[in-house]
Formats: C-alpha cells, structure tokens, sequence
C-alpha cells in the first residue's frame, strides 16, 4: 500500500513538472508578451523605457532559464501576481477552486442518482421499452452541446418564464438561503445533464455484464428474489467499474464545468482559466491550469484506491503495472 | 473477420458482408441515423443551389431585413445583418461535418499508429508509449485546447502564407482534435494488437521473413477494421462537440466563415431579443451528434457483434 502511494504520488508529481514546462513553454507562444501589455497604456514609454524593462525582467533569455527562475520562485511558494486581479495568484485561485468544487460536487451528486438507479431498472430488462427509453434519453444526454443547453435553459427560465437569473453568483452575506442558490440551479442543472447520460450507460452495461455470471445464476437458483439478486449479489460487483470510470471522468466534469462557468458567469476555475488565458494573464493562466491538472491527477488516483477498496481480489500492486 | 491475409474467398467474403448489413439494418435508429445524416450532408453541400433558387444570400448584408420573420424568401427568417439563416447554417453544416470528420480520421490515425507500434513491439515501447497515453488522458481537455487555439502561430514559426490565410483556423482545429484525441482508438488498437501478435498467422508471416511494417500493416491492421471503424464513427460526434464548444468560445473556427460553433456565438449576445437564432444551430449540432452515436452504435452490433454480448 505504501509502495504503492509513494509510486503513484511520484508519477503524478512528474506529469505535473512535465506539464508546467509544457504550458509555461505554450505561453510564450501566445499573443503579446508582458511588456508590451505594461505600456499599451502609457504613452510616454519609449522605446528605450521597453528595452530596459524586458532586460529587467529577462525576457529576452532562454525559455529554460526563465523556466528555471519561475520554478525555484513556485517552490518557494511565491507563484507571482494576477495581471487582471492585482492580487497574489493564489489569493485568486482559492475563492474560485471553492465555487467550482461546489458547482462540480453538486452536480455529480445529481448525476449519480439519477443516473445510477436509471441504469440499473435498464439493465434489469435488457432490450425492453423501459431500456429503449433510458437509452436514448442516455443517447440525447451525451450529444447535447453542453453550452447550447445552458442557453436554452436561461432562454427558458430567465428570458421566457424570469423565475431564474441568468447568471451571476450573487453576493455573499446578503439575502437568505434561496438569494445565493438560485443562482446554483441552471449551472448545476446544465451540468447534471451533461454527465448523467454517461454515467447512466456505464451503469447499464456493468450491472448488464455482471447479471450474466454464474454466481447470479446460482443465487436465482436458490430462489433469491429479483430486488435481492440485483442490489444484495450483483451491485456491488457491477458497481467496480462505474466508481473507476467515474473518478476517471473526473478531468471531463472540470472541462464541462469550463464551459457552463462561462456562460453563466459563474466565478469558478473554468471561468478563471479562459478569463486569465483570453486577458493575458499569464501567470495566474499557468497556475490555474496547473491546479487543474492535479485535481485531475487526484481524481484518477481515488479511481485506482477505489477500485482496490471495491474488489478484494485485486492488488495494488496489479494496478500498479 | 477472416484471420488469414486477404486471398480471393470471394464468395465467402461476400456472405460474411451481406450478414453484416443484414445486423446493421436490425438497428434500426443506426439505420434512421444513416439516413438523416446523408440528408444533413446532401443539404449542406446544396447550399449553394438553395441560395441560387431562393436569391437568399448567406453573405451579403441588408441592413433593412435584419431579423426577419421565417418567410418564403427566408425559411428561417434572418439573423443581426440581414443575412439568411437557413444558408447560413447550411454553409455552416460544411464546414462542421468536414472538420467532425477529417479530425476523427486524423486522430484515429494517429491513435492507430501508435497503438500498433505499442502492441506490436511491446515491452519498454509498450511501456513508455501507453505512460504517455496515460499521461495525455489524464491532462484537463478542455483548458489545454483553449490555451493550444489562443496560441499565435507566428511565433512558431509557421510560413506566413499560411498562418494568414484564412483558412488557418480550419487547419489549427483540425490539428488540435487530432493532437488530443488519439488515446481511445490508441488503446484499443494497442490491446488488440498485443492479442493477435501472438496467433500463428503472424508467427508464420515471420517465419517467412516478412518486415515488422509488413506484419503490422498487411497483417494485423486488417483485422482491427471493425473496431477502429466504431470507435472513429464515435469520435466524430465527439469532435463535431468539440469544435462547436471551441468555436462558440471564440477559439475555433473564425468569421466570416461560418460552424454551428460560433453561429452559436453571435447568437448568444442577441438571446434576450431573438432566442430562435440561438436554437437552430445547436439543434443541428444536436441531431448530427447523437445520430453519429447510434450510428456508431449500431456498427458496433453489425461489425463486432461478440462486444454486444460482451456488453449487452
């Protein structure tokens, strides 16, 4: 178990070291670069001002030593200031990475019970009505465009019907309950949609799969009833590769929260990301986008620990190869 | 799939065919899908005939008609310049199907390449390259495509001829879904392919001296077909969703030429005074995705029929 940990953590910290060079790299590959975003706004620099100041900031070195300077200044724990915000990098991040985790929590919560149970009553009658509906409803709820049905929601709820705002997040400390998370309800809804149509067929052909066994048969035969060979034998056995994929999936949620973020000017990671990458503002773009790597990373690593916790007979050091 | 290297069975070869479309048509939303996707293609590729028949114009601005009511002359009405939106999300339709598809069949590509290689050679190759795929799974999709689009591809030292002209954004699209989307048909490749290196007919191609490029191409890549014609019919839904959501975001496809994407966009800004616009193009993204899905669907049942019963 430790070997495994130590393993794990190991690899994770040299896909991350690996990405920050990557993305600090594709950076410098963007539009513009500091200086001149510095004296767009100021017409008395000179020419000779801009020189001096990208010669103060070595702008003109090498890419891997200013990697280099960055990096020992990140371990520091000094990762710079937001262009956009005047504010330290992570002073910005952590009020965002909250409401995003918010946002994301509760939508995967709605997610997996609606698309659990779903899953389950199509599987237990294959090729049935109840399935064929469940599985197109599925089908519609993974090829939706996700921003597309934030639209028509708030076209529905706020433009036709008001009940709803539009977007925003509402200010804290103000109001009740109801005056903050009204402005919860189309973000998580959106994004609900847009999961619980995968969870929903991986659900389905796991518990389909494990139905199929022998050890199911046998429990038939001793005259174990339906609701008991499904939820007493079966469930948890079909439920080890749903809990693998949907950690897994953890990477595709913050994307799709990227996207309802934006649209609903919810103040999450998403929205911070293509705010920061679109506003030049490289170094909290950097910093976002690290984050968000390791909240994947971690994801993927709950997946591997689950998938040990749920099946005994697997070993971590199997998931380990 | 027959195991040995294609020898005239004709005959054989023409019944185990027929079988095929005979599963395929069993499914019968693949085969409405099928349908309705010829039709959305064929209407896409028209646009240039409706617009001739109807004089409505997709890219000349009337300021005087903006927003107009569907009518005979407008279908579906106009949109904010007075342009007709009906040849509009035609011309649109090209251009998404086209990207949906020569991204798919880059990526899918790219997937197999390095899946045979893996599966092929195994070992400390095997290890490093399925690591890599691991690696690029594990990355933030979405943040990472948008920071590839906002790239400014002069500083990478493209010709200029080509980074201004205006066909860039097509290409840079394309090149990104390709970049990011290989790891599904890469591992499936690279599982199969480690399976069927150790039948006899492969022993017996090497045997005889056949090259390893010969093996993996003449005999392996063959009897991965059907499994890599699924999943590329798959992606295609998958990145005709990526290309509208990049696009919608500003990042993909650039006006004047129109996607499904950012028709979206412009759409949008106008929701509280003309929602219809805003409906249309996403319904259309809606349709050609889901069908691409049952269509992938049903060839899934039709081409590899034992992953049904796998599955269910």
């Amino acid at each position: 178990m430790a070997r495994f940990l130590f393993h794990r953590l190991w690899q994770s910290a040299l896909v991350i070291w690996l990405m920050s060079f990557v993305v600090y790299s594709l950076i410098g590959l963007m539009p513009g670069d500091p200086v001149d975003l510095m004296i767009t706004s100021d017409p008395n620099v000179t020419a000779e001002d801009a020189a001096h100041l990208r010669e103060l900031y070595g702008l003109g070195r090498p890419i891997v030593e200013r990697y280099g300077n960055w990096l020992g200044a990140s371990l520091t724990g000094n990762f710079g200031y937001s262009r956009l915000h005047a504010q330290p990098v992570m002073e910005v991040i952590e009020p965002a990475l909250g409401n995003t985790v918010t946002l994301v929590g509760l939508s995967l919560l709605l997610a997996l019970l609606i698309g659990l149970p779903a899953g389950i009553a199509a599987a237990v009658r294959p090729y049935s009505k109840t399935d064929y509906t469940i599985n197109i409803l599925a089908f519609a709820g993974i090829s939706v465009p996700p921003f597309w049905l934030a639209l028509m929601l708030i076209i529905v709820f706020a433009v036709l019907l008001g009940v709803l705002p539009a977007g925003g997040s509402g200010a804290l400390g103000v109001g009740g309950i109801w005056d903050n998370t009204q402005y919860l309800v189309l973000p998580v809804v959106s994004l609900t949609i847009a999961s619980v149509g995968g969870h929903t067929r991986y659900m389905r052909a796991a518990m389909i799969e494990t139905l199929r066994q022998d050890y199911i048969r046998t429990a038939r035969a001793t005259g174990a009833g339906e609701a008991r060979v499904v939820f007493g034998h079966a469930l948890r056995n079909a439920l080890i590769p749903v809990v693998t994929i949907i950690a897994l999936d953890f990477g595709y949620l913050f994307s799709g929260a990227l996207i309802t973020e934006t649209i609903f000017a919810w103040p999450g990671m998403g929205r911070l990301i293509y705010d920061a990458i679109m506003g030049n503002d490289f170094n909290l773009a950097l910093v976002a986008l690290l984050m968000a790597t390791l909240l994947t990373l971690l994801g993927n690593f709950l997946a591997d620990v689950a998938y040990v916790w749920l099946d005994p007979r697997i070993s971590f050091h199997e998931v380990e190869r | 799939m027959t195991d040995q290297t294609p020898t005239p069975r004709l005959a054989a070869g023409e019944r185990m065919w027929a079988l095929t479309f005979r599963r395929f048509l069993k499914h019968r939303l693949a085969v409405v899908s099928a349908g309705v996707l010829a039709a959305l293609a064929l209407a896409a590729l028209a646009a240039p005939v409706i617009e001739a028949l109807t004089s409505a114009n997709a890219a000349t601005v009337d300021l005087f008609n903006r927003f107009q009511p569907p009518s005979v002359a407008h279908p579906l009405g106009t949109d904010e310049l007075g342009r007709d939106t009906l040849v509009r999300l035609l011309y649109g339709g090209q251009v998404s199907l086209l990207v949906g598809l020569t991204a798919a069949i880059a990526s899918a590509f790219i997937g197999t390449t390095i899946g045979l290689l893996a599966g092929y050679y195994g070992g400390r190759l095997d290890a490093f390259l399925m690591r890599f795929t691991d690696g690029v799974i594990a990355l933030p999709l979405l943040p990472l495509l948008i920071v590839l689009a906002a790239l400014d591809l002069g500083k990478l030292g493209l010709p200029d001829a080509l980074v201004t002209s205006e066909n860039v954004s097509l290409y840079r699209i394309v090149a990104i879904v390709a970049l990011v989307g290989w790891t599904a048909v890469a591992r499936l490749v690279r599982g199969t392919a480690l399976s069927l290196r150790e039948r006899p007919f492969v022993s017996a191609a090497e045997a005889q001296g056949a090259t390893a490029f010969r093996i993996m191409t003449v005999h392996i890549l063959p009897n991965l077909a059907s499994p890599i014609i699924v999943a590329t019919t798959l992606s295609v839904g998958n990145v005709i969703l990526l290309e509208s959501v990049l696009s919608f975001l500003g990042l993909g496809i650039q006006p004047p030429i129109p996607s499904w994407g950012n028709l979206l966009t412009n759409a949008q800004e106008l929701i509280w005074d003309v929602p219809s616009l805003a409906f249309y193009p996403g319904v259309l993204i809606f349709i050609t995705v889901i069908a691409f899905n049952f269509l992938g669907d049903g060839l899934q049942d039709a081409l590899d029929p034992r992953a049904k019963e796998r599955l269910g």
